[in-house]
């Protein structure tokens, strides 16, 4: 589904990523892992097209598509989706706004007309109530006042709405608490499909114990330097990411 | 005879053939009209247009009032259809207008709880002038600018609020002005007076709005007398056609612990210039003036505002906020003034604004004039475009560009309409700024369904 080869990215100047390579299947779910500073969040914001992020060499090819020539929009309406660490407050613009307007253009996309408004309704109810979120929130202005754990259930609302084909979820377990957190995993695990794919940026471990990934990477100095199972995951919890680095440099 | 000095007599002429009919049918007038009426034809003629010379009206051009041709209209047709399709679906006490004649037809006036009399001005005037005499101008005089002036010259029609103590009316009161398109454009001076003694309550809503083709000039004069505790809010719903000319200024007089609130929501007109002034004479007066004007094509609004904090512990908070496309122009000149001796007063003014186009433009001018030394006063105004990562947020759950900017402009109108506390008109102006996006943002479905979603 998403093939990333050779990445090599810069920010402003300074090599981040640095040979980067990763193979995601439909039906996978990938935790990337790694000390702070090795480019986690970097993949993922190059995925999602955010700018200030300078690809100087290597692919992004995602269902046969060259990532990198898509807008950040189309990318979105492929089916490409990033929740963000810290998810932009948009004074004024109501959730339900947000959410109508982000399906009805992925529907277009697909050729599909726009929701109808009971059909819309119906779903978003299910939805808010899934993540345990009163209905209030749709007329509330996107994460504007929310509380950090507020904001992460939100960015879940709208891929449980979007339905996207990869899902990449970065840092989604920062600044939540267990209760949050179990909302957060319960609501990424009922994404887990055979026709989709999920991506988690995390920095803890904690995260991997209520959602169980298929694959673990650890990202160390802009490169893949390890790759297992959902057991490395405890080890690197148990060792920290010291050994995987000298592993490297050996 | 200089082309400025015809204008002048020309309006001049139309006063006099009009005082001839009237007192060829009505006879006599009191004499305390007619003496107004004089006072006020000779400081217009005295005064003439003002020009963007006069510090107020540095940036906005009068001419278009000033070389028009205006008929006063004399009755009140108006088709029933059009009447019902542009009035607020909001159940209220209605006086209506039509090109500011008085149209009982389409007011409605029984129900008024005991102690609230609103009538049209000119039945105020039959049953008890005198009555009407003593505030009528006290607020604005004909010195206050030569539209007063003229306003007073002309006056004749408008409408009469008076509350009893105590006195609260839980309907809103609509003040509808209708617009009429016609063979030749007509003018209006209304004269509307609100009395509301101690501890009354209204809620006034002053709707212009009219049929498209209209091409009318309204001139307006507004006093507003709040007793001790009074509370009134104050709408200016201005959707009036966008070829029509509106001139206005509304002038508040606030008793101890009064509150005034005025929510002044400008989409229509051509050329729409607001004078808003509160005179805050008793401790725990409160003020607050909200804003928000959207102009497209060539549109032209001007907003003027003073606080005058003539007594301590009285506070006045203002937010104005201006979206502007095209070509059209928008004007926010805001001042606070606190007298010596006013201490422990607050007043607070913001203005922001946006710029959807290249070449629309904004004069900001907000303004703070303290003599008194232990006050709390800020002010400020911005200018500028949209929040790029609020538009790359949007566009990462695959919003277009566009339907991101506009839904980004409906945000920043929302600030304004979170305020208002009558959702049937939060809606209509949400919905109107929705539709006067561009219209590949289609956002007007988005509002119904929230709408929709919030009556549930």
């Amino acid at each position: 589904m998403l093939e990333v080869k050779d990445l090599h990215v810069t920010v402003e100047g300074s090599e981040i990523l640095k040979g980067l390579d990763l193979t995601i299947n439909a039906g996978e779910v990938h935790a990337i892992m790694g000390p702070n500073g090795a480019g986690k969040s970097t993949l993922s914001a190059v995925i999602a097209g955010k700018e200030g992020y300078e690809v100087t060499q290597g692919s992004i090819t995602y269902e046969g598509q060259d990532v990198l020539e898509m807008e950040v929009e189309e990318r979105a309406r492929a089916g490409l989706l990033l929740g963000f660490q810290y998810p932009v407050e948009i004074p004024g613009v109501k959730n339900i706004y947000l959410l109508k307007a982000a399906l009805n253009a992925q529907r277009e996309a697909q050729g599909l007309g726009e929701i109808p408004a009971p059909e819309f309704m119906k779903l978003i109810k299910e939805k808010v109530a899934s993540m345990k979120m009163d209905t209030s929130f749709l007329q509330r202005a996107v994460n504007e006042g929310f509380s950090g754990g507020e904001k992460k259930r939100n960015e879940i609302l709208q891929m449980l709405v979007l339905q996207p084909k990869l899902a990449m979820l970065d840092e989604i377990d920062s600044g939540l608490d267990i209760d949050a957190m179990k909302v957060v995993a319960d609501g990424v695990n009922s994404l887990r499909a055979e026709d989709r794919a999920i991506l988690l940026v995390t920095h803890y471990q904690r995260l991997l114990d209520y959602i169980v990934p298929d694959r673990v990477h650890v990202l160390v100095d802009g490169r893949i330097a390890k790759s297992g199972d959902a057991e490395l995951a405890r080890e690197l919890e148990s060792r920290g990411y010291d050994w995987v680095q000298e592993e490297t440099a050996a | 005879m200089s082309d400025v000095q015809s204008d002048v007599q020309r309006f001049l002429e139309r006063l006099g053939e009009h005082a001839a009919g009237r007192a060829e049918a009505q006879g006599p007038e009191p004499t305390w009209i007619a003496a107004r009426r004089q006072a006020g034809a000779a400081r217009f003629e005295a005064l003439g247009f003002p020009t963007r010379r006069d510090e107020a009206w540095k940036y906005t051009d009068v001419r278009g009032i000033a070389r028009g041709d205006f008929q006063l209209a004399t009755n009140a047709d108006f088709s029933p259809a059009t009447a019902a399709r542009l009035t607020l679906p909001i159940e209220a006490h209605r006086l209506t207008f039509v090109d500011g004649v008085f149209a009982p037809a389409l007011s409605t006036l029984d129900d008024l709880p005991a102690g609230a009399q609103l009538v049209p001005l000119s039945r105020a005037l039959e049953e008890n002038h005198e009555a009407v005499g003593g505030p009528l101008g006290r607020l604005t005089g004909v010195e206050f600018s030569p539209f007063a002036a003229l306003n007073t010259a002309f006056m004749e029609e408008g409408a009469v609020l008076r509350l009893a103590p105590g006195t609260v009316v839980e309907k809103p009161i609509i003040l509808q002005f209708l617009s009429r398109a016609g063979e030749a454009p007509a003018m209006s001076h209304p004269r509307i007076l609100i009395e509301m003694a101690g501890r009354s309550q209204a809620t006034v809503i002053e709707h212009h709005v009219g049929e498209e083709q209209a091409a009318n000039f309204t001139n307006l004069v507004e006093e507003v007398i709040l007793d001790r505790g009074a509370i009134l809010t104050h709408y200016k719903l201005q959707e009036a056609p966008l070829a029509d000319l509106h001139v206005s200024s509304i002038h508040v007089e606030q008793a101890r612990d009064s509150r005034y609130t005025s929510f002044n929501l400008n989409l229509g007109g051509g050329l729409v210039r607001t004078d808003l002034i509160t005179e805050l004479n008793g401790e725990g007066a409160e003020a607050n003036f909200n804003g928000l004007f959207y102009g497209q094509g060539r549109q032209h609004v001007d907003n003027h505002t003073l606080a005058n904090h003539n007594a301590p512990l009285t506070f006045s908070n203002e937010n104005y906020k201006g979206i502007l496309d095209d070509r059209a122009h928008g004007v926010f000149n805001g001042k606070v003034v606190v007298k010596r001796d006013s201490q422990k007063i607050e007043g607070f003014q913001s203005n922001a604004n946006l710029l959807l186009s290249d070449r629309a433009e904004i004069d900001a001018k907000p303004e703070l004039e303290i003599y008194a030394d232990d006050v709390k006063c800020s002010h400020g105004t911005t200018t500028g475009q949209l929040d790029e990562e609020a538009v790359f947020a949007l566009r990462t759950r695959g919003i277009d560009e566009q339907t991101a900017r506009g839904l980004l402009t409906l945000a920043f109108a929302g600030e304004v309409l979170e305020q208002v506390g009558l959702d049937a008109i939060a809606e209509r102006v949400e919905l109107a700024v929705a539709g006067k996006l561009p219209e590949r943002f289609n956002l007007a479905g988005l509002v119904e369904t929230a709408a929709a979603l919030s009556e549930e």
